[in-house]
């Protein structure tokens, strides 16, 4: 039987929205869907390291390395993020309700195969480099979305 | 009832009891019976749900003082 599948494009780089990105993809994984996540723009952020890693890069590039927020336990809300006060919050929260934090949610999605998909001609703009993010990726563009995406049932833009 | 697997989910936030689930599952034989605990008030109908979308079976659904049990045959 060929497998169901759902796609995520996650685009934004907010801790809710990536949370929700990943709890979708994980429920879609244990509905045996083959799932992809594309990422691209702010949403590359939660694929970064949480370490510096040493890459040849230009200023501009730098710059942008510098502000964006490096991996997906410094990623912030889209709402009530108050200087970082709401990211806190809500991780304490999670804790409590025994809830899987974001960089749990990404590492089980890996486990159960989720296909985590880093957009190449984004990861330019913004000047991110392989050696920056996480294992385990593939790299691709829009046409590799689409490929996967035109015979899914379920397609999100988060 | 001859279960074979038994899987508990309590305490669990969404979406680990229906991810715990399926992982028990896949470790079955078609035919063989699942048990699933749980506390997540969402669960009753996120296992509803699941099992209508596989060839799976719900055999036995209760609820009692805040624990949700489901019995699962696999397709």
């Amino acid at each position: 039987m060929e497998k169901e599948k759902t796609t995520i494009v996650l685009f934004s780089g907010d801790l809710d929205k990536a949370i929700a990105a990943f709890i979708i993809a994980n429920g879609a994984a244990a509905y045996d869907h083959e799932v992809t996540i594309f990422f691209t723009f702010w949403g590359l952020n939660t694929l970064r390291k949480d370490e510096l890693v040493p890459v040849k890069k230009g200023l501009l590039e730098k710059a942008f390395g510098w502000m964006m927020p490096r991996g997906s336990s410094k990623l912030g809300l889209s709402k009530m993020n108050m200087l970082g006060m709401g990211p806190k919050m809500i991780k304490h929260v999670m804790k409590k309700h025994n809830a899987l934090s974001l960089p749990q949610l990404i590492e089980l999605a890996q486990e159960q195969g989720v296909k985590l998909v880093a957009c190449t001609m984004t990861m330019d703009l913004l000047g991110l480099k392989e050696e920056e993010l996480i294992d385990g990726l593939t790299y691709a563009g829009v046409a590799a979305y689409l490929g996967d995406a035109s015979d899914a049932k379920v397609n999100l833009f988060i | 009832m001859n279960i074979k697997v038994h899987v508990d989910a309590k305490g669990l936030a969404c979406p680990m009891p229906i991810v715990r689930a399926k992982k028990a599952l896949d470790g079955l034989e078609s035919g063989e019976l699942m048990e699933v605990v749980t506390t997540d008030k969402g669960s009753l109908n996120d296992f509803q749900a699941w099992v209508n979308q596989s060839n799976n079976e719900m055999v036995k659904q209760e609820t009692v003082d805040g624990l949700f049990t489901f019995v699962i045959r696999k397709g």
